[in-house]
Parts: C-alpha cells; sequence; structure tokens
C-alpha cells in the first residue's frame, strides 16, 4: 500500500473572474492528520469539495487513495468520510436514523449495519440521545453526530472542513477530543481550520493556504523552527513607540510583526541580547503558527 | 498521474442499484415521518375538486363525453393528483434539500452520482404519484363507477406521468433564481396544463387552437390514458399518449440531470 493518501498537482479552479484556488500542490501521507491553515476565502473548502468530485478542478492533477479525481470519485467517496463546514444533518430525524440512513448511503454491508451504527454513536459519545430528534441535541451534539454520520462506514480518510467553526470553547475541546481519538486509530484526516490552536493541538502536519496555494507546509515545531524559531517578544505602547521599536528591530536584522497593539520581534531566541535590551521592556511568549502565517503571508488569520 | 500512489482501481458505473437503495431508503424513512401530512396534501385537494365538479357541477350536467359526469370527472382527476404530488414535491422538496437544507451536498459526499440522485429522487416522487394517482378512482367508486381489468393499469399511467412532473419540478428548481419564483411557474404553467386536460371539460368542445395546445400537454395525455384505460381502450391511440407520456419523462430526465449537475457540481 502506498505512503500517500492524497495528493493535489497544480491544481487551479476558478469561478468566474475569482481564482479559488490557484496552482495548488499538496501531499498527504497516511496515518497523519493534516492541518489547512488558512483565512476564509483561502480556498480551502473548494479543495475540500475537489477531492470529493464536488467541484471539478480546472487544471491539475488531483488522487485520493489510489484513484484519479474526477473520474473516479464515487469510488474514491465510498472509502472516505466527509464532515462539512455547514450542518446538513436531517433535522426531523433522530440520531440514530440519521446514522443508518448514510449507513446504506456509504454502501455498508446489511448485517454490518446495526454494528456500524452503533460504533459511530459510541465514538460520538452519543448512544445514549440515540433516539433524540436531531433538533432536540445541543450544537455540539449535533457537531459531534455530523462527525459521527461521516465515520458510520470505517473510512480509511476523512475530510474535516472547519470542525469546530461557531463552537464555543467548551463544545470546541470536545470535538477536538473525538478528532483526537480517530488520530489515534491512525485514520488519515485532512482537516481545513482558521483557527491556530485547533492546528497546532491537533496536527501532526500544517499546510499554511494563502490565495488558493500552499505557501509551507510541514509539523509545527518545524514550520516555527524554519520561519520565526521558538520564541517571541512583544512591545506595547503607543504608536510611536511601536514604530520605534518595529524600525530599530528590523534595522538589526531581526523579524517583526503587528499583533494587534503591539510588535512582536520573532525569533528573539536568537537575537543578540543588547539589541534587544535597547528596545525598552518586553514580553517574551513562545512563537505559534499564526507568527509563521503572518509573515508568511502577510494576512491575518480572523 | 503520481505514481508512488496506488490504490484499487474499481470502476463504477454510471447507475448502480446500492446508489439507488441508498437515496430511496432515505426518502423512505423520511416518508415514515411525513407520511400523513404529504398523503393528506396530495389526496384531499383533487378528492375535493372531485367532490366539488362530480357532485357540484354534475347537478347540471349529467353526461359528458360520453359517461356520467362523475365517472368524467373522477377519471380526468387522476391526472390532477398526480401533477399535486409530483410537480410541487418536485420544485419545492429539491430547492429547499439543495438550497436550504443543503442535504443533496450530504448525499453527494457519499459514493451517489447527481444522475442517480435526480433518477432516484424522480423516481421515488413517480413512486408515489402513482399511488396517490389511483385515489380519485377509489373514490369515484362510491359514485358508481364499475371496475374494470384495465384500471390496473392506472397506478403506471400514474406513475409514468408523475415521473415527467417530477423531473419537471425538479428542473424548474434548477433554473430559478428564488423559491418565490415557482409562484410564476403555477400560475403560468402548471395551471393552464391542469385546466386544458380535459379533466372537467372535454376538449373536442373547446375551440380548434385550444384543441391543438392540448396536444401539447401531457396531462391531456394522461386523462386519456385513463378514461381508455377505465371504460374502452383504443390501441393505437392510447399508444400515441403513452409515447407522448415516455417522451416527456425522457426530455425532462434530460433537463433535470443536465440543469442539477450544474447547480451541485462546481
Amino acid at each position: 500500500m502506498s505512503t500517500t493518501a492524497l495528493e493535489l498537482r497544480d491544481v487551479v479552479k476558478s469561478f468566474g473572474p475569482l481564482t479559488a484556488v490557484d496552482g495548488l500542490s499538496l501531499a498527504i501521507p497516511r496515518g497523519i492528520v493534516l492541518g489547512l491553515l488558512g483565512p476564509n476565502g483561502a480556498g480551502k473548502s473548494t479543495t475540500m469539495r475537489m477531492l470529493t468530485g464536488q467541484a471539478i478542478a480546472d487544471s491539475g492533477e488531483i488522487n485520493v487513495l489510489g484513484l484519479d479525481i474526477p473520474a473516479e470519485s464515487k469510488t474514491a467517496r465510498g472509502r472516505m468520510g466527509v464532515v462539512p463546514q455547514q450542518d446538513n444533518l436531517d433535522t426531523e430525524l433522530t440520531v440514530v436514523q440519521n446514522l443508518a440512513m448514510f449507513a446504506v448511503l456509504y454502501r455498508v454491508g446489511r448485517r454490518r449495519r446495526r454494528d456500524a451504527v452503533d460504533r459511530a454513536l459510541a465514538l460520538a459519545q452519543l448512544t445514549d440521545r440515540a433516539d433524540a430528534k436531531v433538533t432536540e441535541l445541543s450544537g455540539g451534539m449535533k457537531r459531534r453526530l455530523l462527525i459521527a454520520r461521516g465515520l458510520v462506514h470505517d473510512p480509511e480518510l476523512i475530510l474535516l472542513d472547519e470542525p469546530t467553526v461557531g463552537l464555543d470553547p467548551q463544545v470546541r475541546q470536545d470535538v477536538w477530543t473525538l478528532i483526537d481519538a480517530l488520530r489515534s486509530e491512525g485514520k488519515t484526516i485532512l482537516m481545513s481550520t482558521h483557527y491556530i490552536e485547533e492546528a497546532e493541538r491537533l496536527a501532526d502536519d500544517v499546510a499554511v493556504m494563502s490565495h488558493g496555494k500552499v505557501v509551507a507546509q510541514g509539523a509545527p515545531l518545524a514550520l516555527l523552527s524554519e520561519h520565526v524559531g521558538t520564541e517571541a517578544t512583544e512591545f506595547y505602547g503607543p504608536p510611536d513607540r511601536l514604530a520605534d521599536v518595529e524600525s530599530r528591530a528590523q534595522a538589526a536584522g531581526l523579524v517583526t510583526r503587528r499583533t494587534g497593539p503591539s510588535v512582536s520581534v520573532l525569533g528573539s531566541e536568537s537575537a543578540p541580547t543588547a539589541v534587544l535590551a535597547g528596545l525598552g521592556d518586553g514580553v517574551g511568549r513562545a512563537a505559534n503558527l499564526e507568527d509563521v502565517f503572518v509573515l508568511l503571508t502577510g494576512e491575518r488569520l480572523e | 498521474m503520481s505514481t508512488d500512489v496506488t490504490g484499487p482501481a474499481t470502476r463504477t458505473h454510471r447507475y448502480e442499484w446500492p446508489a439507488f437503495e441508498g437515496v430511496w431508503n432515505r426518502e423512505f424513512t423520511l416518508f415514515k415521518r411525513y407520511w400523513a401530512s404529504t398523503t393528506f396534501s396530495s389526496i384531499v385537494q383533487p378528492t375535493i375538486y372531485l367532490l366539488a365538479f362530480g357532485l357540484g357541477v354534475g347537478t347540471m350536467v349529467d353526461v359528458a363525453g360520453g359517461t356520467a359526469y362523475v365517472e368524467f370527472v373522477g377519471t380526468g382527476t387522476v391526472a390532477t393528483a398526480v401533477l399535486f404530488s409530483s410537480a410541487f414535491p418536485g420544485m419545492f422538496n429539491t430547492y429547499v434539500r439543495r438550497v436550504f437544507q443543503r442535504t443533496y451536498d450530504a448525499v453527494l459526499a457519499a459514493p451517489v452520482s447527481v444522475d442517480e440522485l435526480v433518477t432516484a429522487e424522480g423516481s421515488w416522487i413517480a413512486l408515489k404519484a402513482g399511488v396517490y394517482g389511483t385515489v380519485p378512482i377509489i373514490v369515484t367508486f362510491f359514485f358508481g363507477l364499475a371496475p374494470s381489468w384495465g384500471m390496473l393499469t392506472i397506478p403506471f399511467i400514474a406513475f409514468l406521468t408523475g415521473l415527467g412532473f417530477a423531473y419537471f419540478g425538479m428542473w424548474v428548481s434548477a433554473v430559478v433564481k428564488t423559491i418565490d419564483s415557482f409562484t410564476y411557474v403555477t400560475s403560468a404553467v402548471l395551471t393552464p396544463l391542469f385546466l386544458l386536460a380535459g379533466t372537467f371539460f372535454p376538449i373536442a368542445n373547446l375551440p380548434q387552437w385550444a384543441q391543438v395546445l392540448a396536444q401539447f400537454n401531457p396531462l391531456y395525455h394522461c386523462v386519456k390514458l385513463v378514461r381508455d384505460a377505465s371504460f374502452h381502450w383504443f390501441p393505437v391511440e392510447d399508444l400515441y399518449h403513452l409515447s407522448v407520456l415516455v417522451v416527456f419523462a425522457l426530455i425532462t430526465w434530460g433537463l433535470a440531470l443536465g440543469s442539477l449537475r450544474g447547480k451541485l457540481i462546481d
């Protein structure tokens, strides 16, 4: 079996004058969680739809689980689970009915359907709500059901499109726990997100996406090490002071970025002590993927 | 393609039974939830027409088209029941599921193609139309309509007509800009078809131009077939009526497939 679960090469997709995906190349090894990190409009959802054949690339090549997309997308869809960004559950039906319907749609054998549904219920911790109507579920339960629905056929590859968007922090933690459990099972997961923390916590690899293309890909620590180091020092103050810190740090060859009401000096662990001291009082913090993202794209995530 | 990516090269067919089973199972699950309201609306309205015209107008008109007026209307109302139970679900259900509920996106994330989805959805609607379309005949039995062997074909006639109108509705759902636009279709297309079908009065009594127009109305051919099935077959003419319904279903199926492919696949 190949070590690559999916691969996109020079994929382009336009909608009229808008180029949503612009020469995207990406390869995902089996058994990892890859976080597709980018702001809204970066082309993440379009990429997800192209992987399922629900959007057709204008050019480029897509291969999922050894199958050419879109020519063999139906076969590929039978082996992958898709969790959309928007809730599209059948709201008037029960939890178990939603899962049972999709067990049939995903061609789970008649004898295995009951077990498949039970397994999905257990995975999503919804066994005790199996007979509840979807309208009776909380937002977090609905999202867990949405994930369970995409897993009812025990897919090899899971596509999660912004799995926690719009959820409150506690519910987000619950969904993260569920995704982490899938990772522990060795599933290959492609997860689009614009939440830094989500990518840092769950992804083995992160692909930074901007304006329809991947600008960097690697393990979170490797990306930090390569682009921004391990530490940053933040300086606060009025605009004049921030501008002064920025210009002096850059004059000393340091990389900076604006972070709201402050300036961050990146890679401060390797900056000369005298230079840092000369910038005044600053607050040290660990470098994060947002630093990488902003540095590489010049954009903000939210 | 990449050389390091390998896997099974299982080819799928354009239409596969498991995909139909999946879509129909989903519809059946939903139907079990909504059957009462769906059945009520699909049956009551044509039955009201039957009672109003058959018993109301029937007091003034004894015979139409060579049969008792209530039987004339009873057999004609099959087309009305089919229209209500196929064109409207085709329009509204398809639009709501595609645009508001986005359930078609969920189904198409499974191993189901747009062609399978559209074909299965239309045939499910037609199946219901085939059942609901027979209700006016059963009601008319209570007003003196004599059962005949030919009537056993009425569910099939209703199914075939329903197939065409289900796909017509699905096509309309894909070409309108908003759900409000269905009003125009209902008023400007479906109502004239409904009135020009020969349900309540013989088309032969209308001006020549209206009789010509009726030939292009699938409901007219449905009504003719149902009446002939109920009273007396005319093989050549009925083959013609049947052919029109088949062609209508094929054309609207093609239109629905083409338009919904464009809407569901970016």
